[in-house]
Formats: structure tokens, C-alpha cells, sequence
């Protein structure tokens, strides 16, 4: 069984700072398969960068085993050499010059690289062909961004790190850069990706991890944590020869689903059911109308957003945190 | 074609590196401004209100025109390398540009090589113009005989003072600092040292002050080998020495304290428009 392209295990990051030294990252674990897209989720200081630094070589870390590609990040001379010739980072900040071409930038950085794409190629792959002869300085944010994103995989890398790629890109860039990432990681690239916009990680990524006080909150695919944590809603038309009308469905609703619903709405007989054991709601619900004489149509089901899930992560609606 | 097994070779990427520093040099007109057009101003306007007036040394007299037509190249050659370095590596730094190459296999000696290396050929270039302007316009003349111990000087001194350059721009919290940083060192230095105030008999406290620091030797270095009644064929290497230790204090301190990351609140921009003098 071959080694994961990215393992951290009891990863500690300390800062030192006038009133003693914070713990960034407390003893985080971490393993990330061959070809897979991870996202690292956390709200602002959670200990996301500071683990993607680390992983980078761009941060000291107090403790913990840390091994990307088999060479610990922190290594120098040869293996560091060796890393960097394999990765490819998009750091939040662009680090171009202004006074250069795109065109110039990837010849360049092209030029420190065993096994580089060819320019056109890497122009092609991430769509720079209207801009690739104007100055940087005068790209707009989600451009440059896209310049960045070259950058980064012209040296072929097999471990990609994303710091927020797609900050400032409009809704149309974004799902180009989202395709270039599908792209990327049908080649077999590994890539991890730090992000604000979620849908982006629930569309990009084969598995998140949440990240809180610089631990593992929860981890998994996209959707087991949207079926652990999130709550989706359950909407059905309900008729039929109840004697009791409006408030005779709603009494024997309320009734039926004491127990497993977090909230329930009502629009005219249309009835709106958040829960998160849907199976739940969906067999008691059946039982009712079963004995109830009244029919159930139009069924509905909406599933949570993993931004919903991460919101219910932060709020502390969710107690166990051992997933990851 | 790549082979995918070779890494690719230095001495061409030091070359690529230096290259794409002067492309960047040429590209910022205020650079370029500062470093050679402001010096050719201060010479012009020197000379144009010096008169007929004569500068002794211990080897005999010169026109004042051409004793400060090679003093200001001197300083011209220092904005090149001390000035420019000083300044734009901060910049750099906060625009992430030191952060980004340190991501990439390219070896650190060959990033600041490539630095250095365009500073030395900016200043080597400088003062080929500033002589042929002394040449043409002053009685500054570049015996044959003397150019080995003016080659030999330039390169130890533009060395010398890239290192001093990186070493300030190793220590300086923000790029904005760093313009006044390097001018506060290098001005009163140059008001000391002859570059812009010719001094006969300067007060002792002033010369021994002038000669600890590596800008006065430098000076003396470079009008030796063009002294208009006896030029020097050696390199002046006493002189030099001084200028090689401040060169060596430099490095030690810029490969010690070297930063790549900005500082926290850095003010990248701000220098694009400030002067270097």
C-alpha cells in the first residue's frame, strides 16, 4: 500500500504574541489520498492557513509528523528541492510582478522546473489567451487569479494547494476555475483547497474536513456530512376526508412526528418538514395518512447545503465531533 | 525538448533571473529616473556652478569638473546596487513575489544572484555613461593602461555594495522604510565623502569618519586609476579592502537575517512613486 500524498499527524502550530504564545493548530490529523480534492473548512483563525503553511514549507511547526510526498515540508537542500519541484502552491497573495506579462511570468517560472507544460498548453488549460500579453499590473482580480492558478501548474505538479483560488473571480470565472480543478484532478493531481465559498468545496471536493480552534472537528464526503449534520426538508400536499379540516391535519401531524422533526411550517395543507432522519419522517408520516384516510402528494425533499452544515458545526448544534 | 530527469542547469537560470531584473529596472521609469538620470542632473548642475577650480590629493591636481564627474559615477554605481537593492527587494517581498519563488525548485542562490547580478550590470552600465559624459563633456579621460584597476575596483565595490544593499533590505520592516532607510545611510555618507562637496582639507573628525565607512574609499578607489596627471595601473587596495569588509558585514548580516514573508501590515505600493533619493 503506497504512503498518502499529504499525512500531518498531531500537527502543533504555536505563535508567540505579546500576552504568551497561541496555539494555531492543536494536534491535527490529516491523510489525503492520491487524486483526491480535499477542502480544509474553518471559520477566520480556525488554524486552516496555518496548517496549509506548514504543509507549504512555508511555517515552522512546534510538533508533528508532516510528510507530503513522502519529504516532511520542512526539509532543506536536496529534498526541499525535490518537493518543490513536485507541488504546485496558489498563495493568497498573487506574488507577480506588475510589470511583467502572463506570457513572461510562466516562461520564467517555467524555467526553474524538471517537467514543465509548455506555455500554450498551460495557456490553454486555464483560458489566459485575452490576456496573456497585457501587463499583470493591469489584470483584473479574478485574472490574476487565474495567472496564479497557472503559475502553479506549470511544473506538472502531482500535489496541488489552493489558498482560496477563486477569490474574486465572478460567478462565471469560478466555474471555469472549478472545471480547471475537475481537470486537474482527472489527471491524478492531489489537491488540497482552502475556501470561503462553499458550494465550492460541495461541488469540487471528494472530502471536507472542518477545522475549529486548530482541531478536527468532522470529516467526510460532502454528502455523509450533510446527511450527519445537516437537516434536510420534507414537503407533501396533504388531502383527503379528514373530518377535521386544516387543523385536524396539523394535530395529527404534529402528533405523528413528535419526536424526530426539528421544525415544522405549514402553507395552506402543504406541509414543510425539517428533520434529519427523513426515513423517519417518511414512514410516520405514511402510517398517519394510512390510518388517517388522507392522501400525501407532491413530495418534496431538499437537502441541506454543506454551507448549512458548516453553519450548525459553528453554532455548536452538533456534539460529536469525533468523525474526524 | 524537457528531459523531465534534469534539473534545469543554473548558470542559464542566473542569466534568466538577472535578465528579467533589468526588464523589471526598465520597466519602472522612477527607477530608472533616480538611478541614472537624477545623478547626470546633480553632475550637470555641480559643474555648470564650480568654475575653473582645481581639487588637490596627494597625487597632484585636478579640474574639479572631472574630480566630480568621477565621484558621482562612483555614487551612481552605488544607487545601482546599495539604493536599488535596498529598495526594491522590500517590494518585492510585500508583494509576495520572494514568497512565490521560494514555492518553486529554483535555488535561492540563483534568485538573489539574479538580483545582484542586474544591480552589478545596471551600475557597470551607469558609469560606462557617466565616463563617456565626463569624456565628452568634462576633462575626465580613461587611460588604457588603467582599465584593469577600474575593472577590478567596479566589481569589488558593486559586489561589495549589493551586499550591503541585501542586508539592509534583509533588515527593514516594511518597503516603505526601506526608501528612507537607504537614503539616510547613503546621503550624509555621501555628503562626507567627497561625491558632492569636493574637500581639500576636510576636518579631521570628518576624514576619519569619511574613511571608516565604504563609500570615501570607493571614491579614492575609482578616481585613482583616472587621476588626469598620474593614473593608477593597480587597483587601490587598501582602499578596496574597506570596501570588501563592509561588503562581507553586509552579507553575513543578509544571509542571518533574510526574510522572504512580509511583515504584517507591509505598504508594497507606496514606494512605486516615492524616491530613491
Amino acid at each position: 500500500m503506497t504512503a498518502p500524498p499529504i499525512s500531518v499527524n498531531d500537527l502543533v502550530v504555536e505563535y508567540r504574541s505579546s500576552t504568551g504564545s497561541i496555539r494555531a493548530v492543536d494536534g491535527l490529523d490529516l491523510s489525503i489520498e492520491g487524486g483526491e480534492v480535499y477542502a480544509l473548512l474553518g471559520e477566520n483563525g480556525a488554524g486552516k492557513t496555518s496548517t496549509v503553511e506548514v504543509l507549504e514549507g512555508h511555517r515552522r511547526r512546534q510538533s508533528g509528523r508532516v510528510e507530503v510526498l513522502g519529504i516532511d515540508p520542512a526539509a532543506t537542500g536536496r529534498d526541499r528541492r525535490e518537493l518543490r519541484d513536485q507541488i504546485g502552491i496558489v498563495l493568497q497573495a498573487s506574488g507577480i510582478e506588475p510589470e511583467i506579462t502572463p506570457r513572461e511570468a510562466l516562461r520564467l517560472f517555467g524555467s526553474a522546473y524538471r517537467n514543465r507544460r509548455s506555455i500554450d498548453e498551460v495557456v490553454e488549460l486555464v483560458d489566459l489567451g485575452e490576456f496573456v500579453d497585457q501587463r499583470v499590473g493591469t489584470l483584473s482580480g479574478g485574472q490574476r487569479r487565474r495567472l496564479d492558478l497557472a503559475v502553479a501548474v506549470i511544473g506538472r505538479p502531482k500535489v496541488l494547494f489552493l489558498d482560496e483560488p477563486t477569490t474574486g473571480f465572478d460567478p462565471a470565472a469560478r466555474r471555469k476555475a472549478w472545471e480547471l480543478i475537475s481537470t486537474l484532478r482527472s489527471d491524478g493531481t492531489t489537491i488540497l483547497l482552502t475556501t470561503h465559498y462553499l458550494e465550492e468545496a460541495e461541488f469540487l471536493a471528494d472530502r471536507v474536513g472542518v477545522i475549529s480552534s486548530g482541531r478536527m472537528l468532522v470529516e467526510g464526503a460532502p454528502k455523509d456530512l450533510q446527511r450527519a449534520h445537516g437537516q434536510s426538508v420534507m414537503s407533501v400536499d396533504i388531502s383527503g376526508a379528514d373530518s377535521g379540516g386544516e387543523g385536524g391535519f396539523r394535530d395529527g401531524v404534529t402528533r405523528a412526528l413528535e419526536g424526530v422533526v426539528h421544525d415544522v411550517v405549514w402553507t395552506g395543507t402543504r406541509v414543510h418538514v425539517t428533520s434529519s432522519d427523513t426515513t423517519a419522517v417518511l414512514e410516520r408520516l405514511t402510517t398517519w395518512a394510512a390510518s388517517s384516510g388522507v392522501s400525501l402528494s407532491e413530495w418534496s425533499i431538499e437537502r441541506p447545503s454543506l454551507e448549512q452544515v458548516f453553519l450548525s458545526l459553528g453554532s455548536g448544534d452538533v456534539e460529536d465531533g469525533s468523525d474526524g | 525538448m524537457v528531459d523531465a530527469n534534469r534539473w534545469p542547469r543554473p548558470f542559464p537560470q542566473l542569466v534568466q533571473q538577472a535578465a528579467h531584473q533589468l526588464r523589471l529596472f526598465v520597466r519602472v521609469p522612477v527607477a530608472v529616473f533616480f538611478t541614472i538620470a537624477l545623478p547626470l542632473f546633480v553632475l550637470l548642475i555641480i559643474n555648470a556652478t564650480s568654475g575653473e577650480r582645481f581639487v588637490t590629493d596627494g597625487n597632484g591636481d585636478w579640474p574639479v569638473d572631472a574630480f566630480v564627474c568621477v565621484a558621482i559615477t562612483a555614487f551612481t554605481a552605488v544607487s545601482a546596487t546599495f539604493t536599488n537593492l535596498a529598495n526594491m527587494v522590500p517590494i518585492r517581498r510585500e508583494e509576495g513575489v520572494l514568497q512565490r519563488w521560494r514555492s518553486t525548485p529554483l535555488p535561492v542562490w540563483v534568485l538573489v544572484g539574479g538580483h545582484v547580478l542586474s544591480a552589478m550590470v545596471i551600475a557597470v552600465v551607469s558609469t560606462i555613461f557617466m565616463l563617456a559624459v565626463g569624456v565628452a563633456l568634462y576633462s575626465v579621460s580613461v587611460p588604457a593602461a588603467s582599465l584593469p584597476a577600474l575593472i577590478v575596483t567596479l566589481l569589488a565595490a558593486t559586489v561589495s555594495f549589493a551586499a550591503m544593499g541585501m542586508a539592509v533590505a534583509a533588515v527593514v520592516p516594511t518597503a516603505s522604510a526601506a526608501s528612507g532607510i537607504a537614503n539616510a545611510i547613503i546621503l550624509p555618507m555621501a555628503l562626507i565623502s567627497n561625491v558632492f562637496i569636493p574637500m581639500d582639507d576636510p576636518p579631521t573628525a570628518i576624514d576619519v569618519l569619511a574613511n571608516l565607512f565604504p563609500l570615501r574609499p570607493f571614491v579614492d578607489a575609482l578616481q585613482a586609476p583616472l587621476h588626469p596627471i598620474d593614473p593608477a595601473v593597480t587597483p587601490q587596495w587598501d582602499r578596496l579592502a574597506v570596501v570588501v569588509i563592509w561588503g562581507a558585514v553586509g552579507f553575513a548580516v543578509a544571509v542571518r537575517q533574510f526574510r522572504w514573508n512580509a511583515a504584517p501590515g507591509g505598504t508594497t505600493r507606496r514606494r512605486r512613486s516615492a524616491s530613491q533619493h
